[in-house]
């Protein structure tokens, strides 16, 4: 009988969230205790900043170049390689319940997986889906042809309709604002806390494991939806938090010269995007202007935001409350992240896109050994990616790395298995095209401009975390810092993938 | 996408708007009177189309989707003879709102494919 395994992801969930990372709105304890068991790591970065090139590195162990999901909208391979296909290939259960995203949402004539699974069960044809035994799919409210959707319609028709439309008559992002403060994506949403799809997610993981047997070795990738936009969570859950007196975020200048000062030193799209002259991809809404952000925005989008991550710690308190009734909660590894993290205020910015910068970059990561392997618990100070999952799950499970996947086992406290991370971002949305590649050390952010539509490849992005943590002093023309710019750039040329070819076709927007 | 077989054969299949179910993967089957045509997706939803072109001698086929999701559509599928034996294949969606000329871009890419397998496969 071998280790089992919970996989927790949350999707766009910033860092500094945590309490134990230094969080100071939600109150986490469920994942700090997790911490305190286990690994804690400060410097987790993803292969890319958003949800379907990210969550295909979770599952592959390879980097986007080489899955081939070069933006969302790009369904991954159905022969990609797969770690929970691993696992079952290895005697165990797998179960993916929650947000899935390998495959796009936009699917009308439901093509894909994914989204056709709902209508038939949860168990796909052939017995797996991409490893995985059983499915059950939720996304960010009640639109869709997924398992919660179809649920919450079934079951709540009155709560399905109480959410807030992702997606506006254009099929773009929402920019429709609401709330207290008018601030996109949020709204005042009264659906029962029970039927919200984070605690959907653990009642349906509990009944899954609740239908193994004792001794069954077992994988399950439990995902949670939240706390990416729309920041709609239970209104009956708002006391939590009092919007008026969240702190603004270190990273969000409160003075609008400051803040231009700051997005005019760097590449231009970044004030393009803030001045509303630029939609570059679709992960935010178009319509939307960032100039126009408020403090008291930036307060309540913080508030709603950690209102959603302490409903998230408590469902996962449920499902480790349901681990240890059945009597496994010496036997089970915990690893807990994200997908990619998101502005919340930083730069004067809500949102994600191609800004490789520590508000998308560093992520909430923790992974809490079985009790019976007896780790000492730790921190992790050097940079590790969440490429590095899929191998240290094939670890835990005691199998080899096989030769597909490019990460390492994730380093334990006072090691070291990477110099550097790679990030990369590719969109090609309506005539813009952005390319960047980027490479986080301990010390340094180094982001190369590849050629596109806004950019020749002579620009880039250079951050010392050290002297600024927040990342506003673009270092990348400094004749002072060349050496260590070139070296970032021969570091970023020896870990560049291989590439997939032919290139993927993109399918969908999102 | 160009396909291992004559304009004229790709446009057997391709110009009868009956067996559209054949290659675009997503569509179960479709109904057609006049210039009408009704397909009904995997999904079960039923979605009206207006034939617009169905002309035999240019080998152009183009119709439009009549659906809320739609406020304007039009695409047009055109099978071009390169002389060899061969045949090019193009298929344009323009639709308003432009996500969903996305959409339509990527069914249609994989209908392409489809469409090449199910024409090269018959030797």
């Amino acid at each position: 009988m071998g280790r089992k395994i919970l996989l927790v992801t949350t999707d766009q969930q910033r860092y500094d969230t945590i309490g134990v990372n230094g969080g100071v709105i939600a109150r986490t304890p469920v994942v700090d205790g997790l911490a305190s068991q286990g690994f804690r790591y400060e410097r987790a970065v993803p292969q890319s900043v958003v949800c379907m090139p990210s969550r295909s590195t979770i599952l592959t162990g390879q980097h986007p170049s080489t899955h081939g999901v070069w933006m969302n909208g790009v369904p991954l391979p159905l022969d990609a390689p797969s770690v929970a296909a691993l696992l079952r290939e290895n005697g165990y259960k797998t179960a993916l319940i929650g947000k899935a995203h390998f495959e796009p949402f936009l699917d009308p004539f439901t093509r894909f997986t994914e989204n056709a699974l709902a209508a038939t069960g949860t168990v796909p044809s052939g017995g797996e889906h991409r490893g995985f035994e059983h499915l059950e799919l939720a996304t960010h409210g009640s639109a869709g042809q997924l398992h919660y959707a179809r649920w919450l319609r079934a079951n709540h028709p009155e709560a399905a309709a109480m959410f807030y439309p992702a997606l506006d008559a254009d099929l773009e992002v929402n920019a429709a604002g609401g709330g207290e403060t008018g601030a996109p994506q949020v709204h005042v949403n009264h659906v029962p806390r029970g039927c919200y799809h984070t605690d959907w997610v653990a009642d349906h993981t509990i009944a899954w494991l609740d239908s193994l047997r004792s001794g069954d070795d077992w994988f399950a990738w439990m995902s949670f939806p939240d706390p990416h936009h729309p920041w709609d969570p239970p209104q009956s859950e708002m006391s939590r938090v009092d919007w008026r007196q969240v702190p603004l975020p270190v990273g969000y200048p409160v003075d609008r010269s400051e803040r231009e000062a700051i997005l005019d030193a760097k590449p231009r799209h970044w004030k393009m995007w803030y001045e509303g002259r630029l939609v570059s991809n679709f992960e935010a809404p178009p319509k939307w202007v960032p100039a126009t952000l408020t403090t008291d925005q930036v307060r309540e989008v913080n508030a709603r935001n950690a209102v959603e991550c302490e409903l998230i710690d408590e469902a996962v308190g449920r499902v480790m409350d349901a681990i240890a009734a059945r009597g496994w909660e010496h036997d089970v590894d915990v690893i807990f992240t994200t997908d990619h993290g998101e502005f919340q205020g930083d730069f004067g910015l809500l949102f994600k896109g191609p800004y490789h910068v520590e508000s998308l970059m560093r992520l909430p990561l923790i992974w809490r050994p079985a009790l019976s392997s007896r780790a000492t618990p730790g921190v992790v100070s050097t940079p590790v990616g969440l490429v590095d999952l899929a191998p240290t799950i094939a670890s835990i499970a005691g199998i080899d790395r096989p030769g597909w996947m490019q990460g390492s086992v994730l380093a334990k406290p006072g090691e070291t298995t990477h110099e550097g991370v790679l990030t990369e971002w590719d969109s090609e949305l309506y005539g813009v095209d952005v390319h960047l590649r980027t490479v986080s050390t301990s010390e340094w952010v180094c982001t190369a401009y590849k050629p596109g539509t806004l950019y020749d490849g002579s620009e880039g992005e250079l951050y010392n975390l050290a002297e600024d943590p927040l990342q506003r002093v673009n270092l990348w023309d400094d004749p002072a810092r060349r050496v260590d710019r070139d070296d970032l750039l021969s570091l970023l040329g020896e870990l560049r993938p291989p590439e997939r070819r032919p290139r993927l076709d993109l399918e969908a927007p999102v | 996408m160009r396909i291992g077989r004559t304009a004229e054969q790709v446009w057997e299949l391709v110009g009868d708007p009956n067996r559209i179910s054949e290659w675009f993967d997503g569509i179960e089957s479709a109904t057609v009177e006049g210039s009408t045509r009704i397909v009904l997706t995997a999904s079960g939803m039923s979605m009206p189309e207006t034939i617009v072109t169905n002309d035999s001698l240019q080998r152009r086929f183009q119709y439009r989707i009549g659906t809320a999701l739609f406020r304007e559509h039009l695409s047009t599928i055109d099978v071009f003879d390169l002389g060899d034996g061969t045949s090019l294949v193009s298929y344009a969606a323009d639709a308003d709102p432009a996500a969903m000329a996305l959409v339509i871009a990527g069914a249609a890419g994989a209908a392409l494919r489809h469409l090449r397998e199910i024409l090269e496969g018959e030797g």
